[in-house]
């Protein structure tokens, strides 16, 4: 069983939903990112997603686009996100992490170097925004080959008869879009989730995280009731750019109040019950 | 439509949208079912002859074509070689041949019930094109031009308002074209159920890229039929400009299957070793971006980089993917043309024929400047002057020191 699998059967018998918390590579430093990353780990993220960053992240809204940009500045690279997984894993080898980017940068590395440097460096799944089912031919083979799961989106614009499609070849967990939109913009309501995760139920056995718009504790909650996960990256990368000092760098204390939302998410979401089973 | 020929360049792209190893559709799931939506659509449009009627008679008499065939008779003399003609979709309405693909695409967007239209533009010209068709259907529209662009073409912004659309200065990235293709995509993944994305170019994901070059096949399909009018045979060369396009995609397509050498022409910016040009299959390499396989300036890590052309219409870092395809298999020689040598042939084209070229097909005429004259006078180029100098003035005015 990988760390993936593992994590989410663990968090089934403790009957409660994974917090998946997220990190832009290099964001704006390499320092900070790998803080950030033990951190998160030691404050009750259940599995941390890794942006890889890109110039031009399509289906990202400001506050990523901007982190991107930023990461970029902070010399950001392929080679220098697998270091960073590399670093975590010499002090922590259950934490599932998850790389979350678009396909150019990983076609410029090469598919199957990256997917072996990927699984060798410690990484569990991988989501590439723009590789869409129609177009997985490019990556699978060299993903299985690799033991890595890919993780699918799944939007409410995704109709009952291509959830099959889309959902045929994942593995991992099935990542939710909430909203039509982009990255951190609009919220889900309780009642939007009560309708749609049943139509997903109905169509997959791996986990349902719920991503795009998961802001705070509350909103976390609310996920934590409909499905096995919540996504929040925005509002993380929110608390940071805000406090970032003139030199567009982030002290320990602005990192320690990054993973004090952290644990106030992770506390939100241990009280509340988990009701619904896969 | 016309029955396939088998062994034929004009079959493609296959069902997956691919010309060869390049287009296809790499978007996120959230935008998936639209682009499959918009597939179905544009396919049940081209078998619908009510659909190809109304996009002739919209061509007829709104855009004004068929457009002129005309002989550059001096500049033909002053070349001293091959005979020039100039398919002159710059006496389109709206001055260039984006009409050809909003007009096509506003019809598919009205069969298709959508009430809200969006676009991406560079230079402002197919946002103006757009503005323009979106005002004639009574569509509410936004443009997004980047920041950039939106300071340097402040009287197509201006134009664009005054047809009602609402222009988004776009600040993310460079803020300029790629930039605001990303910020439309991203209104219309927040937008799908009553939006119509009208994208300029032969590029994006399938279908977009057949869908595009089919509307700007008119271009192509006209100039066939009064070349064979007016000479009694196809030329022997065929040339266009090119950043994403779709001038020169519509000019070749009609001809991909005859013996005309076909000549696509990049901007070279600055000097093609300067890294300050737009020409993605003379320096770039295949990679993905918006939504398509293609040739694409970027760096050694996969990011893309900025595109640089004194024509704000070449300024694009990717090209469309059948032009890939074509560079690949050999059938169309793409070549590249500098800023300065653009502007040579934009004096030289108002002085001898009184036109006044946009920059963009003036890079078409850099290169017919450096290759008639070595041609026999009984060989013939068609070169497509696909826009006019109007919006350019400024730009030319700044460059040859002149103050306006």
């Amino acid at each position: 069983m990988n760390r993936i699998a593992a994590t989410f059967a663990r968090l089934k018998s403790e009957d409660r939903a994974a917090l998946i918390t997220f990190v832009e590579a290099f964001d704006p430093d390499r320092a900070t990112s790998a803080a950030l990353l033990a951190g998160m780990a030691a404050r009750g993220a259940d599995i941390i997603e890794i942006g890889m960053p890109f110039t031009d992240p399509m289906a990202d809204g400001p506050t990523i686009q901007q982190a991107g940009r930023r990461a970029l500045s902070g010399g950001a690279t392929v080679a220098g996100t697998l270091g960073l997984v590399r670093e975590f894993r010499t002090t922590n080898d259950t934490v599932p992490l998850v790389l979350m980017g678009y396909l150019n940068p990983i076609l410029s590395y090469g598919v199957a170097r990256f997917t072996a440097d990927a699984a060798g460096a410690g990484v569990d799944g991988l989501i590439v925004v723009d590789l869409p089912t129609e177009e997985t031919d490019l990556m699978l083979a060299d993903v299985r080959a690799n033991g890595l799961d890919l993780i699918r989106l799944v939007a409410p614009t995704t109709s009952d008869a291509r959830l099959p499609v889309v959902l045929n070849d994942s593995s991992g967990f099935v990542y939710y879009v909430s909203i039509t939109g982009i990255t951190g913009t609009r919220t889900a309501s309780a009642a939007d989730l009560a309708r749609d995760i049943p139509r997903l139920r109905a169509a997959t056995t791996l986990p349902i995280a719920v991503g795009f718009g998961v802001r705070t504790p509350e909103q976390a909650a609310i996920v934590a009731r409909h499905a096995d996960g919540a996504v929040v990256a925005s509002a993380l990368i929110d608390r940071m750019a805000a406090g970032l000092d003139d030199q567009g760098k982030a002290s320990a204390a602005l990192i320690a109040t990054v993973l004090d939302d952290v644990a106030a998410l992770a506390a939100a979401m241990r009280r509340e019950r988990v009701t619904v089973l896969a | 439509m016309n029955k396939p020929i088998p062994n034929s360049l004009r079959n493609l792209p296959d069902e997956r949208g691919r010309f060869g190893a390049f287009g296809g559709r790499f978007v996120a799931e959230t935008l998936m079912p639209l682009i499959l939506e918009l597939e179905s659509a544009y396919e049940e449009a081209k078998r619908d002859p009510a659909f190809q009627t109304e996009f002739d008679y919209y061509m007829k008499h709104y855009v004004g074509r068929p457009s002129p065939l005309w002989f550059a008779e001096r500049l033909t003399r002053k070349l001293g070689g091959a005979k020039i003609y100039f398919k002159r979709d710059e006496l389109n309405h709206t001055g260039a041949h984006k009409i050809n693909n909003c007009i096509g695409q506003i019809l598919l967007a009205r069969r298709m019930g959508k009430t809200r239209i969006i676009a991406e533009t560079g230079a402002g010209q197919h946002g103006v094109a757009t503005a323009t068709v979106a005002a004639l259907f009574g569509l509410p529209c936004v443009i997004y031009m980047g920041a950039v662009d939106v300071e340097r073409q402040q009287p197509n912004v201006f134009r664009m308002k005054l047809l009602g659309a609402e222009v988004v200065p776009v600040t993310s990235g460079a803020a300029t074209l790629k930039d605001a293709m990303n910020d439309a995509m991203r209104d219309w993944v927040a937008n799908v159920r009553d939006t119509f994305y009208i994208i300029g170019t032969a590029a994006g994901p399938h279908p977009y890229p057949a869908m595009v070059r089919d509307f700007q096949s008119v271009i192509g399909t006209e100039a066939r039929a009064q070349m064979i009018e007016a000479e009694g045979r196809l030329p022997d060369v065929a040339i266009a400009a090119i950043g994403g396009g779709s001038n020169a995609i519509g000019l070749f397509h009609p001809m991909l299957d005859d013996a005309v050498k076909l000549i696509g022409v990049e901007a070279a910016g600055r000097g093609l070793d300067s890294g300050e040009h737009a020409a993605s299959l003379s320096r770039g390499r295949p990679g993905v971006l918006h939504g398509n396989r293609t040739y694409l300036l970027q760096d050694a890590d996969g990011q893309i980089l900025e595109a640089h052309s004194i024509s704000a219409g070449l300024d694009y870092p990717g090209i469309g993917p059948e032009h890939s395809h074509l560079h690949d298999i050999g059938r169309v020689e793409y070549v590249a043309v500098t800023d300065d040598e653009a502007l040579e042939a934009f004096q030289l084209c108002c002085a001898t024929e009184g036109i006044i070229p946009a920059l963009e097909p003036a890079h078409a005429l850099a290169h017919v400047a450096k290759i008639a004259p070595a041609m026999d006078p009984s060989q013939i180029i068609l070169m497509n002057l696909c826009g006019r100098g109007d919006k350019d003035i400024f730009t030319v005015a700044k460059h040859l020191g002149a103050q306006l």
